[in-house]
């Protein structure tokens, strides 16, 4: 039930709507709660409207750290 | 899949295992309770557990909306839907929960009530707008994950002039059912459920950000790890909730940076206030009544209120007498605890909603449970 799903946005639509693609399926949602997007952005997608948005720095840092544990042992 | 599958490395998964097992210590146990039916649900789904140390204990919390929706709502709703005229829209985990005397939204369907499954509020809308002569009605449930997107559909409703929709609000909230639990000494003290620790919920907490959790973190000297969904974020998460309780830290932490800030999402938080103000007390199945813990409709929107538009008063419901999912939901009991479990209680007959759900202890534990005596899984790749 709270479980949204990354996609990113492949063409941005009137009426605060977006096409984005969900690994492979495409879907149009709302971004009337995320504001202005662009292609190429990556949201959190969650019943029809994105909820949120990936930061691409933040999950790079997150995966190096986790590498890191990863060398550590 | 970008940003999924980087977080699905078996060899990750275990080399913080290793680290765990190096860091916890011998003399003490870790009781972590994941508050949110997504991470019960990864957890089994991954065979996180069979990767923890024993000291680490996981608690599942009752964060499952259709869980700790009581069954008196669920009957309203039940009872709406019969209504002449009447079309009602939910998401499709309500369907098979269990009502009173027998009743659920599927068997009053086959009966001939109109009852749709919708995958978003834009949907019901589309009905409403599509069917002027119906009363379309969206069954709303859910925590700050799912309340954005009503607000939506209620500013729409408005803007649209949609008369002929409503909305049952059932919406709740997830740190005044995290206080709940906390503040409850009595039943922590009866059950003997002892807490060390809360793993944060994920995609709450891009709504409403990292801060209100501080709260619990000062108030109850509890150590708070906002958690990403995705196995290896719970993995790491358990390791610097290990690591707090090692340093006799309690400190709101995030790990799921890459997409929850302290603030949240300020545009759908602003969206959920112009709509929806507290309530003074909702009923939640496992917890009771619990103070400002849920929505209500505001009374700009009242003509877009299901329980203004039409007269349905909640009745005293009667629960099933032989089903645990109470004291699950509290933490206070396992589901191999219950005597339905498996036996006359399973997904495909649930006679309790924590077998409903996906993100329900129940169903997750029937799910995957009985794998796990099975050989341990080569990569993390879901079993399914």
């Amino acid at each position: 039930m709270c479980h949204a799903v990354p996609a990113i946005v492949v063409e941005v639509l009137d009426g605060d709507m977006a096409r984005v693609d969900l690994g492979g399926a495409k879907k149009t949602v709302s971004t009337a709660l995320v504001g202005t997007v662009e292609t190429g952005d990556y949201l959190l997608v969650h019943v029809g409207y994105a909820l949120g948005r990936v930061d691409p720095a933040e999950a790079e840092a997150t995966v190096a750290a986790l590498e890191e544990i990863g060398a550590g042992t | 899949m970008k940003y999924v599958d980087d977080f699905r490395d078996a060899r990750l998964a275990r080399a913080i295992a290793d680290e765990m097992r190096r860091e916890v210590r011998e003399d003490r146990s870790y009781r972590l309770m994941e508050f949110c039916g997504g991470h019960t649900h990864a957890i089994f789904r991954y065979g996180v557990t069979d990767l923890l140390p024993p000291q680490v204990r996981m608690i599942h919390g009752p964060g499952c909306p259709v869980c700790v929706l009581p069954v008196g709502r669920l009957d309203m709703a039940i009872r709406l839907a019969k209504e002449e005229g009447v079309t009602l829209c939910t998401y499709g985990d309500m369907l098979r929960v269990p009502g009173s005397r027998k009743q659920s939204l599927l068997k009053a369907r086959a009966e001939g009530a109109d009852i749709r499954m919708v995958a978003s509020t834009m949907d019901a809308l589309e009905l409403a707008r599509e069917n002027p002569e119906k009363e379309v009605v969206f069954f709303a449930i859910g925590f700050e994950t799912t309340t954005p997107p009503t607000a939506v559909a209620l500013k729409q409703a408005e803007a649209m002039g949609l008369r002929n929709f409503s909305v049952f609000c059932n919406h709740v909230l997830t740190p005044a059912a995290i206080s709940n639990i906390l503040e409850a000494p009595e039943i922590r003290a009866m059950e003997a459920v002892e807490i060390d620790g809360f793993l944060g919920p994920a995609h709450v907490s891009v709504v409403i950000g990292a801060q209100p959790y501080e709260y619990f973190a000062e108030e109850f000297a509890k150590p708070v790890v906002i958690a990403g969904f995705e196995p290896l974020d719970v993995m790491q998460s358990i390791l610097m909730l290990i690591r707090q309780i090692n340093d006799g830290r309690a400190e709101v932490e995030n790990q799921y940076t890459r997409a929850v800030t302290r603030a949240g999402n300020e545009t759908a938080k602003a969206m959920v206030a112009e709509v929806f103000e507290l309530a003074r007390a909702f009923e939640w199945r496992g917890l009771g009544e619990v103070p400002y813990s849920a929505f209500r409709i505001r009374d700009r929107f009242a003509p877009w209120d299901a329980e203004r538009k039409f007269t349905i008063e909640q009745r005293r419901a009667a629960e099933n007498k032989a089903c645990d999912c109470p004291k699950i939901l509290r933490g206070a009991a396992v589901p191999t605890d219950c005597k339905l479990f498996g036996n006359q209680c399973t997904p495909q007959t649930p006679l309790g909603s924590c077998m409903v759900s996906d993100e329900g202890a129940c169903a997750a534990y029937y799910k995957y449970g009985r794998r796990r005596a099975a050989a341990r899984p080569a990569n993390l790749e879901a079993a399914e």
